[in-house]
Parts: structure tokens; C-alpha cells; sequence
């Protein structure tokens, strides 16, 4: 029950802040962080549970209730491991972008806040969904209330990011549709009954052409989600024209809804089809590394810069995801936990550099550690640690993604390791043409108040303690990995390999 | 008795009128009377059916034809009247507004 | 005391955080005063553990410390554990000591400039990675501290951010030595992979164990392993960083650049030599590169003009000796060449520094000149690190060492005299090179305003590393000179024992005559003005070339770096992104097309029903 909870209190949340932000725009900013906060009480003492509903596998929670039964759907919830890191993730990102939309939404308080709540609520809802319908209809709520986002308080060329952000989530939305019908009816030739449940739909025999089919369908919507290239081009742009709030729950969660479709559905329901396309899918996976990299070099927009460098680090989650080794997963969650925060808190610098400057270009920034040298500080730690700086979060994840994949791709993971030169490159041209140099412009000077140096400080900490002790993070996801090759998937894999 | 291949001729010819006259007049009265002489065309065709297989269901759809075209007749000439204080000559080709601007 | 030893890189780490949040605003005495301390109770807890080592050493003469677990996961875990052995207990007296001298420096030094505080926050955080990295037990730990340090001599080269050059040597200095790193980040993979762990100790022992000496696993493991060394202690072929790295303050060239960071290559193989046992041709390779390393620098600094540029090359030639004593195999000597680096080339630098304070930050050193009357203090201190440079005999503690490597290569089995033979050459440049440098600044006419004085603490540690640079060859010498064994016993049970093999006599005449030669040549120079007119007149193509360091830097510009930019403007604008807005002028294209049947005539329209009717009734009646 506390997980149909942890839904229902950011979507009735959302509602209110629209209601009270009729009234008072602060009333709305106080009643999102408020409900945000119960939403983090209910999620943070579920690590300690178990699942009161037998469920195969480890379970933290459960929650079934009917829904649509004529059609086998089921409001069919469970949290693991994975779930839960992405959850916490979720919700405190989800407080950072309030507290960054403090000054800088002014207009329309209330209903940017529902569509923020409804946005992460559809997320949150993404990462516990266990029917495969019900995950469909999350996915679609997280994604609608974000295209407002968008298109309302978006920059400059926001209309035509927001379209472009419409057409390709509603692209691989309905490939998501199509994947997941036809695999319910597969499911139904093979045993009569038409159900959407995700422990009923993982015993179904998916070999051949058509399971190859649905798990394409799948494997492209969620790479879609993901930004890997060369399905990339909605991100850049979408990131870049978006509300600092709007590119920091973009990056830091949206794009891990698609590395979390890709371990939850992909591989335990066609394990299969999953291996036979693993050659593909690891050297899109060193293709986003490498042309991330190069294109984020080239950028003259910080945020820009910093979307295309999103793109190369989901590169190495690709290729750990599809390595299919534990080691490899266990390096997939920290860098997705990790690159959530750090690449959370460049956006958040981003954010505030604009509403200073009032440019992205990098052209006109440059010398700011001489007017702003806290921020530029903070700009300088966590540029450093998006590049996998060893001993901070993203190195953990990176390391011991290609330590698993080495035996399994040797060459992949060479090519992926040269990969981190680029991103120095990258890093530290940011570094220069933002925070070094002269300082030729009068700029407005006034530093990091207490506000955002509280935020940094929270980030910062998390990210060193990551890196640092990534221990407990591990044991966390460590039980839930072995949900993601379930009994079922492990014994057609067998099958296959003997036959 | 008539042969039911001559009310059906009629009713071809008539139709065809009608289309001629709909697609080689321009003022739009002439064109509102051309879409009559079809309605017609098509509701002698009932007519026609109906004598042919000795069933009453033709000359109901008359009726419902009649009934159409009056309606429409009155919705058309109000159309008219509101396009002529618009345009002087009743040229259905000046009439072009839903045509896409480049 | 040893179990404090986590203590030794948490104090500076400390003091870094404690500058970091609070330095602004405490301001430059209380700065200066925590980043020193911070070291110096690492150098005094450092040398307590010495004294206690000394008197009674652990069981194996090793001590491991496991702080915490870092990374446990079935079939791969890595502790984070401290590993003392007198290879790094050697390492950790150095960095501390000489540390600590060089923020005492540094604080006279960097009075007055922006950012003071950052810089000794900057600094601290370095002396911690770098003792992290010395004291790790395991290589990704080991790693960890391998960046770090990386990364605080990138943002100490660039610590005058505002001038664009600095940041683009900082960018180069890094993008080097990561180059190198993910050599050596595949060396550990490969080693995770194969042996299943990166504990040093077990790692080595599973490697001794599992793989037969001369086979391809530990060739392939050592030389990526020993890639990431050549990069970070600025070897052949990617040395290029190093004398752009000078960039940075003069203190920080002093510790990063000459005494500490740049000798990790040389640590790491040493750490790891019973690996690169398993792989003798690796071990000849790094012998050849050496000889090429150090006889490129020489030359590249009997022609510069600016004296921290000289140091560089000269820091560059240095570990090329280092790393020739590894290629032979002798472990000892290449760690006591390390000791007596440290100590007289951060004496030089930290001279350079004092000289740059008093002349404006001049480091051109034919705008120099006479300084010997006017600097007396810097010329003595020059005068004695320059000697141990050049390993003038006996008086100097870098002829002990240097001695020490050459004859531990003339005894080596072929090619061990031509190696001995390059490596004399190169002993005899180095005289020639640092003595042209000391003769143009200190004899001849004062060209240039000197202001200002020397406070204690310049002075200090000027007097401290001169008289180091005097005595710590004693702890090692030739068998004609009492065959004083301390260093090489203390380190035996690391590194085995080390024999002084029997050469013919020549060997060590000759080692003695070349920088005496040397100083003869440098001065025949200088008096007929050679040198000062090479300051005026065109240099020739070849000065330009020795200069630039042989060109490596205009090959990589041409073979990598042009590409490279090249690629990135290429792909600038997202040639996938234009792809897909095909799809888009792909819409545009169809609804140019079929917009001409939407002209809004009626009739038109009505033909077209017409025509659709007809056609549907065909069909119809004729399908």
C-alpha cells in the first residue's frame, strides 16, 4: 500500500499546487517541496522492508489491485533495489528543481508545479510499475507534463524543442504500445489468457522473428529515451531550450527511465532476442561515447555542451547493460545514481549562470572565477566528476562498467576506455571557456547565496560519498540485479545455448 | 408501362446535366440549381428501384431526398446571400478562401 | 605510531577541505599556516614512523592498513588499504619533507596574489593524492591517487587563469598524462580481469604464479602499466607536456613537476617490478626509451633561454636515468636518484623562484647576469643543486646516484655499454647545459633591477635542501669511496638485494670525467661569449628543432591534434541531427506537392469527386 502512496501523493500533490498556486504563487512552491518531502518520508523507510505480496525474485514492496480486468490489467506494483535507488533519485532531484524554480519561474507557479509533480510522479510510477500496461500509462504521464514544461517556460526556440521532444517520446511510445500488445498476445496464444502482468508475460516463450521484433520495438524506444546515438537528437536541443528544473529531471531522471526499461523489460522478457542484438547495441553504445564526446568539444552553449556529454556517458550504460554481467550492472546503477547528480548539478550551474549572465554562450562567459568564484568552484567540481574523476561517483560506475565488460568485449571496452580521453578534452575546454580566461564583461557579481551553496554542498557530498564508499549503493541493488534475469529467462537462455 | 431502363436514362441524363452544369457555370445560382437537377436525377433513380422490385422503401428515400434537398437549398441561398456582400458577381471561382497560401 | 600511518594523507586532505570552505575568509597568514602545518605534521609523523622502522621494523618489513572496503562484489572487490613498505616509506619521507619546504616557500612566495588560499588548498590536496598513491595497496586505489594528482597539477598549471596560455598548458598537461592513464586503466582491467584482483601484493604473486617469464600476458599487462609511467613522469613519447607544464607557479613546478609527481612512472614500476621480471623485453624497451628520453632533453636544454624551461628539460633527462636504472634492473638505484633528485632539483627550482622574486619574474636568463654578488644566498643554493645536477664528483649527492645507475648498466648484459656510453654522453650535456645556465646568470655584468629580500621563509628551505643536496649521496657510495650500503639494504627487503657489480675501472673514471668536461666546455663557452651571442643572433634550423625539444610537438599537432579538431568541426553541428530534419524537408517536399490541388474552386473540387466516383465504380463492377 505505501507504494500506491508514493503515487498518489505526488499526482493529488500536483492538483494541489495548481490549486494553490491560483492563490499564491508561493503557496504553490511551499505545498510541491512539502509533498515532495512526505513523498520521501514514505520512500525512504521501504529499504528496510520486504514485500508483504509473494512475488518471484527480492522485493522490497508490493501492491496489486485490480484495474482493468477484462483485459488483464492489474494496477501491479513492486519496488527492488534499483527501483528504489531510482526512486530516492527521483524525489530528490525532484526537490532540487523546485528550489531552483524558485526565482526563476515567475509566471504560471501553480500549474508548472502540477506538471512537475505529474512528471515525476509518472517516473516514480515508471520505476515500480510491474504491469506492462500500467508502466505504458506512467511512461505517457511522465512525458506529457514534461512537453509542457517545455513549451511554456522553455527559452528562446522552445516551441520547436518541445515538438521535436513530443514527436520522438510519442514515437517510442507507441513502439512501447506495439511491444507490449503484441507480446501479451503471444502470451495469450501460448497459454489463453490475455494478462499484462509482468511475472505472467516473463514465462512466455519469445524466440524467433517475432520476439526479435518486440524486443527491437522495446530496445528502440527505450535507446530513444536513453539519447545513445544516433537516436540522440532530441536531447541536445530539448535540454538546451528547457527551464533549468526541466533539464536537470530530463537528464537526471528521464534518461535513466530508458537504461532502467532496458535492464527491467528488455533483457528478462526476450533474453534471447537481448543477446543476439548485444553486438549492436554495445557499439551504439561506444558510438554514443565517442560522439558525444567530440560533439560536446565542439559546442559554444554550455548547456548544450553539457547535453551532449549526457549522451556519451549513457554510451558506457548501454554497453554495461548489455554485457550481462553483474559487475557491469552493478557499475550501470552507480553511474546512473551518479551521473544523475552530477550531471543534475551542472544544469543547476548552468541555470544560475544564465540567470546571471542571461547567455549560455560560452563565448561571452569566461574569467567568472574572478566575480563568481563559488560557483565557478562548484562548476569545476562536478565538470570534474561527470568526466569520471577516480574517486567521486561516476568513476566507480565507469570502472566497474568496463570491468565487466572486458571479458566479454574486450575491444569495446578499449575503444570505450579511449572514449575518456574526449572527454577530458571536453571537460576541461568547458572549464576554461566558462570559469578561466580574462574577464572581459561586466557581469553581475553576486555569488552563490546560502540557498544554492546548501544545494551544492548536498550534491557535492553525495557525489564524493559515491565515489568514496560506494559500498551500501551496492548492496542495495545488489539482490535486485538478480530480478533482472529471472528463473524463466535464465532457463530459455540455457536451452538456446544447449539446443 | 413505362420501361424501367427509360426512367433510369432519364435519370442518368439528368445527372449528367447537373454535372455539366456544376462544373461549367461559375455563378454560384446556377450551381445551386445544378446540385438540384442531381438530387433529383438521384431521387428519381429511388423511384425508378423501387418501381422495379415492387418495393415502397424507393419512394421513401424520396421523401428523405426532398426533405435534404430543401434544407440544403435554404443553407446554400442564405450562403449566397451572405457571399454577395462580399463579392458583386456570384463567381464561384472568386470564392477561393481555403486555398493554401504559399 | 604506525597505525596512525592513514593519518599521513588525511592531514593534508584536511587542510585542503578546511582552505577549500573556509580560506577566503580566513585570510593569507592563517592560510599559509594551516597548508604548511598540515604537511609538516605529515612530514613529523612520517619521520616518527621512520625512526620506529628503523629501530625495529615490522614482520617482512611491511605493514598494510585496511580502512575501509570500497568496492565488494562477487569475484571483484577492492579495499581501500594503506600498504608501508621502505619503497614507500622512502616515497613518504621525500613528498613530506620536501613538501612541507616547499609550502614554507611557497607562502613567502605567493605573498601578495590573488587566490593565495587556493593555491595551498590546491597544493595540500596534491600532497595527499600524491601520498595516497604511494601508499595505496591496490591499483585502483592507486589509480585514484594517480589522477588526483593529475588533476591538481592541471589546476595549479593553470592557477593564473587568466591568462589563456596557462590554461592551454594546464589542458595539454592533463590530456597527456590521460592519454597515458587510460594505457594504464587498461593494464588494470586486463590485470582485474586475468588474475582477479588489483591488490598489489596478491596481484603480483598471482602473476609470478600463473603466468611463465617472457610470455605475452605480463608483456602485454607491464607495458600498458609502464605507458601510463612514461606519460606521467614525462618520458619519450609523451614527455611533450612537461615543458608547458612550467606555466604554473614556481613552487608547484618545484614539487609537481620535478620532485614528486613526475617520478610516479618511476614508483609504479618499481611497486610492480616482480611483474616487469615476467617481461625482460619490456624491460629492455624501457632501458632504449630512457637513453632516447634523457639524451632529447639534454639536448633540448643546452638551448633554452628561459631557466625554468632548462629545469624541465633537465627534470625530463633526470627520470630518464631513473628509468634506465629500471630498465636494468636496479631497482635501488633508480629510487636513490629519485631521493637525490627530489632534494637538489626543488632546490633549483625553488632558487629559480627566489630569483624570479627578486628580478620581477624574469626567468629569462640572458636578461640575467651577475647575480652572484647581488643573490649570494641563491647563487650558493643554485650553485649546489647545479653541482649535484651535473654529479660533480664527490661533493655532490647526484654523483652517488648517477654513479650508482651507470655502473649498474656497464655491468648489465648487452646492449648494457651502449647504454652506459649514451648515458655518459647525457651526464656530460647535463654539466653543459646547467653551467651555461649558472655562468649567464650569475658572472658576468648586472643587467637587471634586483628589489626586495629574502625572509625566513625562502631562506629556510634554500639552506635545508642545499645541505641535503650535499650529504644524502653519503647513504650510498662506491666501493672506492667506503662502500657505504644504508639505502640499499633499507630497501632490500622490497626490492631484493642490490650488488655493486664488478666493473672495470674505466667505468666510474669516466662517469667522473664527463661533467667535469662538461663544466670545462660550458665555461670555455662563456668566456668566449658563445653563449650570449647565440641570445642575439638567428638561431639555426637545428637550435629551433633541439629547442622545440625535437619536434614532437609539431608531429602530434600535425598527426593528432589537427585531426582531431578537424573531426570536431565537422561534427559540430550534428551531421545525425541534419538527418533526421530530412525527414522533416521530406513533409515540407510532399505538402509543396499536393497543396496545388487545394486551389479552393468549387468545381475543380467537384471534378474531382467526379473522377473519384467514377473510378470507385469501375472498380467496383470491373475487379
Amino acid at each position: 500500500m505505501m507504494l500506491a502512496w508514493l503515487l498518489i501523493v505526488p499526482m493529488a500533490g500536483g492538483l494541489l499546487a495548481w490549486l494553490a498556486g491560483l492563490f499564491n504563487p508561493l503557496a504553490a512552491r511551499i505545498v510541491s517541496l512539502l509533498i515532495l518531502l512526505l513523498d520521501l518520508a514514505i520512500a525512504l523507510p521501504l529499504l528496510h522492508s520486504t514485500s508483504n505480496i509473494a512475488m518471484p525474485g527480492n522485493w522490497m514492496a508490493g501492491f496489486n489491485a485490480p484495474w482493468i480486468p477484462a483485459f488483464g490489467m492489474s494496477f501491479r506494483l513492486g519496488m527492488d533495489g534499483v527501483s528504489w535507488l531510482l526512486v530516492v533519485l527521483t524525489i530528490l532531484i525532484g526537490i532540487f528543481a523546485i528550489i531552483v524554480s524558485w526565482d526563476e519561474i515567475d509566471d504560471g507557479v501553480g500549474f508548472f508545479h502540477a506538471n512537475l509533480l505529474w512528471s515525476l510522479a509518472g517516473a516514480i510510477g515508471v520505476f515500480v510499475a510491474l504491469d506492462m500496461f500500467l508502466f505504458f500509462y506512467f511512461w505517457e504521464l511522465m512525458l506529457v507534463p514534461m512537453y509542457f514544461i517545455i513549451a511554456i517556460w522553455g527559452h528562446e526556440n522552445r516551441r520547436r524543442a518541445a515538438i521535436k521532444f513530443f514527436l520522438f517520446t510519442q514515437g517510442s511510445g507507441l513502439l512501447i504500445l506495439i511491444s507490449i500488445l503484441a507480446l501479451a498476445f503471444i502470451h495469450q496464444q501460448q497459454t489463453g489468457v490475455l494478462t499484462f502482468n509482468y511475472f505472467e508475460l516473463i514465462q512466455t516463450h519469445t524466440a524467433g522473428t517475432l520476439g526479435f521484433l518486440i524486443m527491437l520495438g522495446l530496445f528502440i524506444a527505450f535507446v530513444v529515451k536513453l539519447a545513445s546515438f544516433p537516436v540522440h537528437v532530441w536531447l541536445p536541443e530539448t535540454h538546451t531550450e528547457a527551464p533549468t528544473a526541466g533539464s536537470v529531471i530530463l537528464a537526471s531522471i528521464l534518461l535513466k527511465t530508458g537504461a532502467y526499461g532496458l535492464m527491467r523489460f528488455v533483457v528478462p522478457l526476450m533474453p534471447m532476442a537481448a543477446h543476439s542484438l548485444a553486438p549492436v547495441a554495445l557499439w551504439l553504445g561506444v558510438g554514443s561515447i565517442l560522439y558525444g564526446a567530440f560533439l560536446a568539444y565542439g559546442q559554444s552553449d554550455l548547456k548544450k555542451l553539457i547535453a551532449y556529454t549526457s549522451i556519451s556517458h549513457m554510451g558506457f550504460v548501454l554497453i554495461g547493460v548489455f554485457v550481462f554481467n553483474n559487475i557491469a550492472w552493478q557499475g550501470v546503477v552507480i553511474l546512473l545514481v551518479a551521473h544523475g547528480i552530477s550531471t543534475g548539478a551542472l544544469f543547476i550551474i548552468v541555470g544560475s549562470v544564465q540567470h546571471r549572465l542571461h547567455t549560455r554562450d560560452l563565448a561571452r562567459m569566461g574569467g567568472m572565477w574572478t566575480d563568481l568564484p563559488r560557483l565557478s568552484s562548484f562548476g569545476t567540481f562536478f565538470i570534474l566528476a561527470s568526466m569520471g574523476l577516480p574517486g567521486l561517483g561516476n568513476f566507480v560506475g565507469e570502472f566497474l562498467i568496463l570491468r565487466g565488460a572486458w571479458a566479454m568485449a574486450p575491444l569495446i571496452t578499449v575503444i570505450a576506455a579511449i572514449g575518456l580521453i574526449p572527454a577530458a578534452m571536453y571537460s576541461l575546454i568547458a572549464i576554461q571557456r566558462a570559469f578561466h580566461g580574462p574577464a572581459d564583461e561586466e557581469r553581475d557579481t553576486h555569488d552563490f547565496g546560502a540557498r544554492e551553496t546548501a544545494m551544492m554542498l548536498v550534491l557535492a557530498a553525495a557525489i564524493i560519498y559515491l565515489g568514496v564508499y560506494p559500498q551500501p549503493v551496492l548492496n542495495v541493488a545488489a539482490p535486485s540485479l538478480n530480478n533482472m534475469q529471472p528463473q524463466p529467462a535464465t532457463a530459455m537462455l540455457k536451452e538456446t545455448r544447449a539446443g | 408501362m413505362i420501361a424501367w431502363q427509360m426512367s433510369a436514362g432519364l435519370a442518368l441524363a439528368l445527372f449528367m446535366l447537373g454535372l455539366l452544369g456544376l462544373l461549367a457555370r461559375r455563378s454560384l445560382v446556377f450551381v445551386m440549381m445544378s446540385i438540384e437537377i442531381m438530387l433529383n436525377a438521384a431521387g428519381l433513380l429511388f423511384i425508378t428501384a423501387g418501381m422495379r422490385w415492387g418495393n415502397p422503401d424507393g419512394q421513401i428515400m424520396l421523401i428523405l431526398v426532398l426533405n435534404l434537398a430543401g434544407a440544403e437549398l435554404a443553407l446554400g441561398l442564405i450562403l449566397i446571400l451572405r457571399l454577395r456582400n462580399r463579392i458583386t458577381n456570384l463567381d464561384g471561382d472568386s470564392v477561393n478562401l481555403l486555398r493554401d497560401v504559399p | 605510531m604506525i597505525s596512525y600511518l592513514w593519518l599521513i594523507p588525511a592531514l593534508p586532505l584536511l587542510g585542503s577541505v578546511i582552505l577549500g570552505m573556509f580560506g577566503p575568509s580566513m585570510g593569507p597568514r592563517l592560510s599559509g599556516a594551516v597548508g604548511t602545518l598540515s604537511v609538516g605534521l605529515a612530514a613529523v609523523l612520517a619521520m616518527a614512523i621512520a625512526l620506529q622502522w628503523l629501530g625495529h621494523p615490522p614482520a617482512h618489513s611491511m605493514y598494510q592498513q585496511t580502512l575501509w572496503s570500497w568496492i565488494n562484489l562477487p569475484g571483484f572487490s577492492i579495499n581501500v588499504g594503506l600498504y608501508l613498505d621502505p619503497v614507500s616509506l622512502l616515497m613518504v619521507l621525500v613528498i613530506t619533507i620536501v613538501g612541507c619546504l616547499i609550502h614554507l616557500f611557497s607562502t613567502e612566495y605567493m605573498e601578495g596574489e590573488d587566490g593565495y588560499s587556493r593555491f595551498f588548498a590546491y597544493l595540500n590536496l596534491f600532497v595527499s593524492a600524491m601520498l595516497l598513491l604511494v601508499l595505496a595497496d591496490d591499483l585502483a586505489l592507486l589509480f585514484v591517487g594517480w589522477e588526483g594528482v593529475g588533476v591538481c597539477s592541471y589546476l595549479l598549471v593553470g592557477f593564473w587563469f587568466s591568462e589563456s596560455a596557462n590554461g592551454y598548458a594546464a589542458r595539454k598537461s592533463f590530456v597527456v598524462t590521460r592519454v597515458a592513464d587510460i594505457f594504464m586503466l587498461a593494464g588494470l582491467l586486463l590485470l582485474a580481469t586475468q588474475l582477479g584482483t588489483l591488490n598489489i601484493q596478491n596481484m603480483l604473486a598471482g602473476a609470478v604464479a600463473t603466468w611463465p617469464s617472457g610470455s605475452l600476458m605480463p608483456a602485454v599487462a607491464a607495458s600498458l602499466l609502464l605507458m601510463g609511467g612514461l606519460g606521467k613522469s614525462a618520458q619519450v613519447p609523451l614527455q611533450t607536456w612537461l615543458p608547458d607544464a612550467m606555466a604554473g607557479p614556481t613552487p608547484v613546478s618545484a614539487l609537481i613537476h620535478a620532485a614528486t609527481m613526475v617520478t610516479a612512472g618511476v614508483y609504479l614500476v618499481v611497486r610492480t617490478h616482480a611483474l616487469f621480471l615476467l617481461a625482460p623485453s619490456v624491460l629492455d624497451a624501457i632501458a632504449i626509451g630512457a637513453v632516447i628520453t634523457l639524451l632529447v632533453a639534454a639536448f633540448a636544454g643546452l638551448v633554452q633561454s628561459d631557466i625554468k624551461r632548462v629545469l624541465a628539460y633537465s627534470t625530463m633527462s633526470q627520470i630518464g636515468y631513473m628509468f634506465l636504472a629500471l630498465g636494468v634492473g636496479a631497482w635501488p638505484a633508480a629510487m636513490f636518484h629519485f631521493m637525490t633528485h627530489a632534494v637538489f632539483k626543488a632546490l633549483l627550482f625553488l632558487t629559480a623562484g627566489a630569483i624570479a622574486m627578486r628580478l620581477d619574474h624574469e626567468q629569462n636568463i640572458f636578461a640575467m647576469g651577475g647575480l652572484r654578488t647581488k643573490l649570494p644566498l641563491a647563487f650558493w643554493a643554485f650553485l649546489i643543486g647545479s653541482a649535484s645536477l651535473a654529479a660533480l664528483p664527490v661533493i655532490s649527492a647526484g654523483f652517488f646516484s648517477k654513479e650508482m645507475i651507470l655502473g649498474a648498466v656497464a655491468a648489465a648484459p648487452m646492449p648494457g655499454m651502449v647504454l652506459w656510453g649514451a648515458g655518459i654522453l647525457g651526464a656530460m650535456l647535463t654539466a653543459i647545459y646547467i653551467f651555461r645556465v649558472v655562468f649567464m646568470v650569475f658572472l658576468g655584468p648586472v643587467n637587471t633591477e634586483i628589489s626586495g629580500s629574502y625572509g625566513l621563509r625562502v631562506a629556510i628551505p634554500l639552506v635545508t635542501l642545499s645541505a641535503g643536496a650535499l650529504v644524502v649521496g653519503w647513504l650510498e657510495t662506491p666501493e672506492t669511496l667506503g662502500g657505504q650500503t644504508i639505502f640499499s639494504q633499507f630497501l632490500s627487503p622490497a626490492v631484493g638485494v642490490f650488488r655493486h657489480l664488478p666493473v672495470s675501472a674505466m667505468i666510474p673514471l669516466t662517469g667522473i670525467a664527463a661533467p667535469l668536461l662538461g663544466v670545462a666546455i660550458a665555461y670555455t663557452l662563456y668566456r668566449n661569449g658563445t653563449w650570449a651571442r647565440a641570445a642575439t643572433t638567428e638561431p639555426s634550423r637545428l637550435t629551433l628543432f633541439l629547442k622545440s625539444g625535437s619536434g614532437f610537438d609539431t608531429l602530434y599537432d600535425a598527426v593528432i591534434v589537427a585531426p582531431y579538431m578537424g573531426l570536431v568541426q565537422l561534427l559540430r553541428r550534428d551531421p545525425v541531427d541534419q538527418m533526421f530534419m530530412l525527414l522533416r524537408d521530406l513533409a515540407v517536399a510532399l505538402h509543396r506537392q499536393l497543396r496545388a490541388t487545394q486551389i479552393g474552386q468549387i468545381r475543380r473540387y467537384a471534378s474531382w469527386m467526379m473522377a473519384g466516383s467514377v473510378a470507385t465504380i469501375a472498380i467496383l463492377l470491373f475487379a
